[in-house]
Parts: C-alpha cells; structure tokens; sequence
C-alpha cells in the first residue's frame, strides 16, 4: 500500500516538474503567437527585405547543410574508426563550436579566413578571394557552429555500430571503400539524416558568428536572424513577426521528421 | 566637507544606457563618478542607441539614458521623468586603414568599386547620419555590410577587414593606433547632438547627469574628441 502511495506520490512531483520544464519551451512560444500583429502579418510577411532574408537564410542553410554532410560524415568515421593520435582531443575540438559564444566563432573565422588572415592573406594575395561580407562567408559561418550536430550524431552511430558486420563484409574481401559504401553507411543512414537535419536547423538560426564574419547587407549576408534582430531596434511588429516565421519553419521541419528519420535514429541507432 | 558616504549600508546601483561612441567617455565617466560617491554602483550598458532605446520601450530598468541623436532619445520621452538636456557634438569622419594604402581622400573615393567600404545600418544614429552625408556630398556608395553599430564598423576597419568606414570622429579618437581619418569639409558633414535624460527619477541618477554636464564631465568629452555645447 505504502510503496503504491509513494509510486503514485512520486509521479505526481515528476509531472509537475516536467510540466514546468516544457513550460520553459511553450510559454515564450505563446507569446510570440498572441503578440503577433496578425492584422498586418500578410502585408509584412511579403515585404521585399523579409522575403529577401528568407530566401537568403534557406539558400545559405541548405548549402550548409551539404558542407556539412560532405565533410562531417567522413570527420566523424575518422574519430570513430581511424587510429589517429589525439583523436579525444580532436573530438573536442571539433565540437567547441557548439558551446562557444557566436560572436568568438566570427573573431576566430576572421583571424583564419579573413583578408588579413592566416588562410585568408594567402587566398587575397594569390587568388584575389577574399572572403568576409559575402554569401560564401554567411555558409562558413553556419558550417562552423552546426557542423558539430552531424558530427556528434554520425560519430555515436558509428560507435554504436556493431563492428562485425564491417569485418564480415571484408572477410568476404570487400575492399574499405565498399565496406564503408555498402555495409557503413546504410547502417548509419538514419544517424546521418538526423545529425542533417539538427545541422540545418541550426544553420537556419545561426546569428552572432554571421553578423561579425559576414557582416550584414540586405541580399548578401543579412539572413532572417539578423533581420529579426535589426527589426527589433525599431518595429517590434516586424520582429515578432519574423522570429514567429522562423519558428513556423524550423517547428514544422523538426515535427515532420521526428516521427520518421529523428525518431528513427533515436529508437534504433542505426543498427 | 561634505561627506560622500550618506548613511546607506547597501550599494546603490545605478544603470546607465549610453550610445556606443560614448564607450570610452563613460567608461572613464563612471570610474571618477564612483570614486566620487563610493556607495553608487554605475552599471553603463552599451549599445547602438536604438536598441538601447528599445530596451527602455520593453521595460529596461534605465536610470540615466544617452543617446547619439534626438530622434532616438525622443521615442523614450513618455517614459522618461526628466528632460533631456544635450551635452556633446560630434562630427562624422572617415576611417581608413593605418597609413591610408588605398590613397583614400575623400567622400567621392569611396565609390570605387574595388573598395570595401562598411556603413552602420541606417537604423542606428550613426547609419543616419552617414546617409545624409552621402546624399549632401552628391556620393552613391555600395557597402559590403551594415553593421549594427558604429563601434563594429570602426572595428571592421582596424581588423583590415573593410578599407574604408564612416564613423564619428571620436571612434577615430578612440582607435587612432589602427586607423587614420580622412576628415569630411563641414560643409557635407552634419552635427551630431547627444542628448542625455534621466529616465527614471532619482537621487543618484540626477547627480550623474549633472556630474556629466559639469567640468569632469566636459573634460572627458573634450579629451575624447567631442564637441560641447
């Protein structure tokens, strides 16, 4: 009897808590909707800068996503198959972006690939490419504090992954390309849609590292984040009405592939 | 002698919203302040104005505000309980990079398409400002980028990131190891005035505006390249 009243006690303390834990994500959720200037939201949503920005922000997100993909999945086989040395230490750093303030991200992509630096002199100097205030900078700056989302999802994966069948697969004298292209990679397939899908979400959103990398010229580099946040200096409507577009699309994405490939992901690792 | 330590046990705080070409004034400003009266904490947050002035709109608990035009300090009077008084002028100028390599020598040079010239966004003082000064020179510049304050454009030019950026004269002041200026005939230039209010009454915060608009205070602005009313 006890031991029920304690179950049933501990359930009710567990559901007040997480209510007010998803309190934290819906009510500022609430807000942005019942404070939307809903009579003006057409008119507003159509204006030439926002559309601008939102295409800017889908182009750029989408070729961040693909950056991402195409370099991240093979980083993170290497930190989970290869025997390189430091691998622990290169995980971490592979992954700081996705703790470090925005705005140290964009100081240290101008040190790296600006016109005065360690790459991007050379790039000046030799080829004439420079490349802060430009598109191309807007999708660096995304691949850089988003990349680490695939990485983290593919490398756990991969960890995961029961490591027979690949050797299977090479006892039957596949060579390490077609084990990794036949046996590998469909088994991680969920892992990797995932891991892209959080990427490009988080591309999507990306601000601090593009305002002080990219800079921010309407069709160029200012991207829905950097718009909203120039909107609030003087039109709280356009504001709200551009986080509230923002939040429409990452949430309908993120609801539609939950149930299929996140979820998917979540429940079987891949295996 | 007036004693500086009036009774209270407790550190008073007092919040202070400044445009960010006053970066370096009131940072100054606020040490001699608090050396001045060692019970008032000065708390100055930075920003380009309009944001600043948003924040007060949305309920900021702002003492004292200043702000780099009229226009701006004119959005928060309904909630402000003082009036505004102007206690600087400034003056917009251009920045290049240390030892001017692009030969840079006026307004008109800034057209050249090979340049990369940075404007802060016409939404901020500084932005304005720029704007009008472009359009009364006759000049039609394409920016790389809009930065969200003047400080970031001043800064994208020291990086050598951006050729060429307009700026106030006292981010020149404020940064003249990376930069050298090109300075702007008065006759295109505008006059920057900066307001100052209080914003929500009280004891201290009158006394820092005062402090402001008296002898340190137009010192330090006088030493920072402002001019004063």
């Amino acid at each position: 009897m006890t031991d029920r009243r304690h179950t049933a006690e501990t359930s009710r303390v567990l559901m007040v808590l997480g209510v007010c834990g998803a309190l934290v994500f819906v009510l500022p959720l609430v807000a942005l909707v019942v404070r939307a200037p809903w009579r003006s939201a057409g008119e507003l949503a159509t204006s030439g800068p926002i559309r601008s920005a939102l295409w800017l922000s889908i182009v750029t997100s989408l070729v961040a996503t693909v950056v991402s993909i195409v370099l991240g999945v093979p980083l993170a086989w290497v930190l989970a198959r290869s025997r390189l040395p430091g691998r622990r230490l290169l995980r971490t750093i592979c992954t700081l972006s996705m703790v470090l303030p925005p705005v140290v991200a964009g100081v240290a992509l101008f040190l790296a690939v600006g016109r005065r630096g360690l790459i991007g002199e050379p790039l000046d100097r030799w080829f004439g490419i420079t490349l802060p205030f430009t598109t191309p900078a807007v999708v660096l700056a995304q691949v850089f504090v988003a990349m680490p989302f695939l990485v983290l999802t593919v490398d756990a994966a991969l960890e995961q992954l029961d490591r027979r069948f690949e050797d299977a697969a090479r006892t039957l004298g596949g060579s390490e390309w077609f084990v990794f292209r036949h046996v590998t990679l469909p088994a991680i397939r969920p892992a990797v849609l995932t891991g892209a899908v959080l990427t490009w979400a988080r591309a999507l959103g990306e601000f601090g590292a593009t305002i002080t990398f990219a800079g921010s010229l309407p069709g160029v580099t200012r991207t829905m984040p950097l718009e909203t946040y120039l909107a609030l200096e003087t039109d709280l409507d356009r504001a709200v009405l551009l986080s509230l577009l923002l939040v429409a699309i990452s949430l309908t994405v993120l609801y539609a592939l939950r149930g299929r490939w996140v979820g998917a992901a979540l429940r079987g690792g891949g295996a | 002698m007036a004693s500086a330590c009036g009774g209270g046990g407790d550190d008073e705080q007092l919040l202070v919203f400044a445009a960010s070409s006053l970066t370096d004034v009131f940072d100054r400003l606020e040490t001699e302040f608090e050396a001045l009266h060692p019970a008032i904490d000065v708390v100055v947050s930075y920003g380009g104005s309009s944001s600043l002035a948003g924040q007060i709109e949305q309920g900021a608990p702002t003492d004292v505000f200043a702000s780099a035009d009229l226009a701006t300090m004119a959005r928060v009077l309904d909630q402000a309980d003082g009036e505004p008084v102007v206690f600087a002028r400034n003056r917009l100028t251009i920045v290049v990079e240390f030892g001017n390599p692009e030969a840079i020598s006026g307004l008109i040079d800034l057209t050249d398409s090979n340049l990369i010239v940075v404007l802060a966004d016409r939404e901020v003082p500084a932005g304005a400002y720029a704007a009008e000064v472009l359009e009364r020179a006759g000049v039609d510049v394409e920016p790389a980028s809009y930065e969200s304050n003047v400080r970031a454009v001043a800064a994208k030019v020291s990086l050598g990131e951006a050729d060429a950026g307009i700026v106030y004269r006292t981010d020149f002041t404020a940064n003249g190891d990376d930069l050298d200026q090109i300075a702007i005939p008065d006759a295109e230039n505008v006059i920057a005035d900066y307001p100052i209010v209080v914003v929500r009454e009280g004891d201290a915060a009158q006394r820092f505006v005062d402090f402001v608009l008296a002898h340190t205070g137009r010192a330090a602005l006088a030493n920072a390249g402002f001019e004063l009313p």
